[in-house]
């Protein structure tokens, strides 16, 4: 029987999922705050393995779920990104405010 | 025989309601077709004739129903209240429909001649056909709101046809004056359905006068139901305090004032007394104000006759003052002597309006032919008419003589009933002989104004003036002939309730003694008899000659001056030329407060201040700076969207975790 591990594999889940939020708050570069919402994704995703592994296997479906939205997040999101700097040579985010109030 | 069954009654609203609609259409699409509105015009209305007339014959011949009622659909049904579009042809208001259509037909007939060479012909006799189906509404309704709908469609073509020749701002004036004097009566009319209904629960003429018997005699209930009916009345018969109305009305064509305001419509008001006198005999306080309003409206308006110089103010005062008689008969439970009145007078007045329609046609084509602008109205103007006209100052002679009440003629037998009928209530409350003084002395001013008018018109040397003289003529036959009938009815019409002392069967106070169930054992005239009788008689002849002699003398004596020329009047004569004054006082202490008030608190404090300022420009000036607040969350920046939503998040899974 291997040593528990659901502690250690949360730790490090809620671990990735902070630098994640982190990252996505405080980075201005677009491309780096899509990484970070991945890196979020991720860390659910390890949560929902170890919670499998302990507790049953629907874990493993959801885990399924989250992979395949992510693909087609990140082509949505990453053509959209291509559109962005197409049109302003840029992909900083302080410079792309075109929904101000 | 079941009710309706027999003559159609509702062909005798049917025939001028098409002459409406045919004239409306006409009037819009090819105005100049003026012979087919000739045609149909009077024809509509003379066919409605042809049909009271039947009506009439069968409520008279032997074994008659009291009514004929036909209901046509139900109008309004809430809870206990039923309404239904239904007309009720009965006694009283088959009379009505026969002076209605009758003289009204006539009247059409002479506008042919008089309105001749006007351009809105055939929208003149659209409102004329419209009026006359209105005032049929206003005689036959069976209930209440019915007879409101004639009431205020009366008051509608009132209004339209004043301001007929609406080019000219004071006759548009007039119309709207004529109208919201007529508001006013109406708000009384309404409250006076409303009591009705709230005290009897029922507003049905018929119901009304079945469960009068249930009314507390004097009671707060059934007096303020009297008054308001009697301050509805007031309006639409331009009584004291909203006469004024009346006089300036005369800026419509002249046989539109011969027929809505001297015959028929301005009557309505002691139409609907009489039709209410279960109510108006249960309420005697009630009773003895419209007494009292009508004696002081008879005097007050025939005073003012006396130094009127445009020849229709002259006839809109006297109609005023014989409303004002009418009243008072009706006040003093005279309804019979009212209603005999209100059909001689309905002659009498309409031959005199028509032949000053006469009088005013020539006048205006004299100074047409020279291009003057001289007042062809103005009675300094004319004199000696009688050698261009004499048909029609004989006609007018006949109907002068029978407003005097000089005997044979018809106003003699009527006037006579009234003051009779006065003058015997005096006998229970000595108020009443105050009133038969005061009618008798409106008679003398009545018999005064009327020889000065026929004096000044027709009698002495012409002022027209030279050139003008050779223009005036006789009105053609298509005016002379109505006049001729109507005078033939002046002279006549005393018979429809000729009294005993005179071989008669007072047939009109036995016709209509089914209306007058209601207040029959209320209401005890004791009428004079023998030598009181003949006495009251022979005062009122001599008042009657007295007067005419008067006034004719006065004209004959004095040297009229033409309007240039007159000198400025003075002292009490000038009071009387400008009516008291009574229009300046009315515009100084009510209309202009009333503008003050429209225009500065409610137009400028309350419109424009409160619901436009606070009301709609503040709500929406505060909803537009919560907007600005919530905008400047909006910045744009992903990184502050973020932000909030973490913090968002992380609050709600404090909350559930908590």
């Amino acid at each position: 029987m291997a040593p528990d591990l659901l502690g250690p594999t949360l730790a490090l889940s809620g671990i990735l999922f902070s630098i994640g939020v982190l990252g996505a708050l405080l980075r201005r570069n677009a491309i780096i705050l899509f990484m970070c919402v991945e890196l979020m994704l991720n860390a659910v995703n390890l949560a929902f393995v170890v919670f499998a592994r302990y507790y049953g296997f629907g874990g493993h479906v959801l885990v399924f779920f989250v992979m395949t939205v992510a693909a087609a997040e990140a082509a949505v999101g990453l053509a959209i990104m291509l559109a962005l700097f197409r049109h302003n040579q840029t992909l900083d985010l302080q410079d792309i405010n075109l929904l101000h109030g | 025989m079941s009710p309706g069954a027999g003559v159609p009654l509702w062909l005798l609203l049917l025939f001028p309601l098409a002459g409406f609609i045919i004239n409306t259409a006409i009037a819009f699409t090819r105005p100049s077709w003026k012979g087919l509105v000739s045609l149909v015009g009077p024809g509509a209305v003379l066919a409605a004739f042809a049909v009271a007339v039947a009506g009439f014959l069968q409520l008279q011949a032997p074994g008659a129903p009291d009514e004929l009622t036909i209901h046509l659909w139900k109008w309004i049904e809430a809870g206990d209240l039923k309404i239904d579009i239904a007309f009720r042809l009965d006694h009283l208001s088959s009379l009505m429909t026969l002076v209605v259509t009758g003289v009204g037909g006539l009247i059409h007939l002479f506008s042919i001649g008089y309105m001749k060479s006007d351009d809105g012909y055939a929208r003149y006799f659209a409102y004329l056909n419209l009026f006359i189906v209105f005032m049929l509404v206003l005689v036959l309704g069976s209930s209440m709101p019915v007879m409101f709908i004639g009431w205020e469609g009366v008051g509608l073509c009132s209004y339209l046809l004043i301001g007929f020749w609406y080019g000219v701002q004071a006759n548009a004036d007039a119309g709207k004056k004529a109208f919201i004097m007529n508001r006013i009566g109406d708000f009384g009319f309404l409250m006076a359905m409303f009591l009705t209904w709230h005290g009897l629960g029922t507003v049905d003429f018929a119901e009304i006068a079945e469960k009068s018997s249930q009314l507390v005699t004097n009671g707060p209930l059934v007096t303020a139901i009297a008054l308001f009916i009697a301050l509805g009345c007031a309006g639409k018969s331009a009584q004291i305090p909203l006469y004024t109305w009346l006089p300036d009305a005369m800026a419509g064509p002249t046989p539109v004032s011969a027929l809505i305001h001297a015959a028929t419509m301005v009557t309505a008001g002691v139409y609907l007394v009489v039709r209410s006198n279960g109510i108006f005999a249960h309420a005697p306080t009630a009773s003895l104000v419209v007494a009292a309003i009508g004696a002081a409206t008879a005097l007050f308006a025939g005073t003012i006759g006396l130094r009127q110089n445009d020849i229709k103010k002259v006839l809109a005062f006297s109609t005023v003052s014989q409303l004002g008689l009418m009243f008072l008969a009706v006040g003093s439970g005279a309804y019979v002597a009212g209603i005999f009145h209100l059909v001689t007078h309905a002659f009498f007045k309409a031959v005199l309006f028509l032949g000053a329609g006469s009088v005013i046609h020539a006048m205006h084509h004299a100074y047409h032919s020279t291009h003057s602008h001289a007042d062809a109205q103005d009675m300094r103007n004319m004199g000696g008419l009688r050698r261009w006209m004499p048909w029609t100052s004989a006609l007018m002679w006949i109907a002068t003589l029978a407003i005097a009440g000089i005997p044979v003629f018809a106003g003699f037998f009527s006037k006579d009933e009234i003051l009779a009928s006065v003058f015997s209530r005096g006998a229970g409350q000595a108020v009443f002989y105050l009133f038969w003084g005061l009618a008798s002395l409106t008679s003398l001013l009545t018999a005064i104004y009327m020889g000065r008018l026929m004096a000044m018109t027709f009698m002495g040397q012409n002022r027209t003036g030279e050139a003008e003289q050779a223009a005036l003529h006789e009105a053609p036959w298509v005016m002379t002939g109505p006049l001729a009938v109507l005078g033939l009815l002046s002279l006549a019409g005393g018979l429809i309730n000729l009294p005993h002392f005179a071989g008669g069967h007072a047939w009109l106070e036995h016709w209509l003694e089914p209306v007058l169930k209601p207040s029959h054992e209320l209401v005890q005239l004791t009428m004079p008899e023998g030598s009181t009788e003949f006495a009251l008689i022979g005062f009122a002849v001599l008042v009657g000659v007295v007067g005419l002699v008067w006034g004719v003398r006065a004209v004959q004596r004095a040297s009229i001056a033409t309007p240039e020329h007159a000198a400025p009047e003075t002292g009490f004569a000038r009071v009387l030329t400008g009516q008291y004054f009574i229009d300046a006082i009315y515009d100084r202490f009510i209309v202009r407060p009333v503008h003050w008030f429209a225009r500065t608190v409610l137009w400028k404090t309350i419109d424009q201040w409160l619901v436009d300022g606070v009301a709609v420009m503040g709500s929406a000036r505060l909803l537009q700076g919560f907007g600005w607040l919530g905008s400047r969350f909006q910045t744009g920046q992903l990184g502050l969207y973020l932000l909030l939503f973490v913090a968002g998040a992380v609050w709600v899974l404090g909350v559930v975790l908590q």
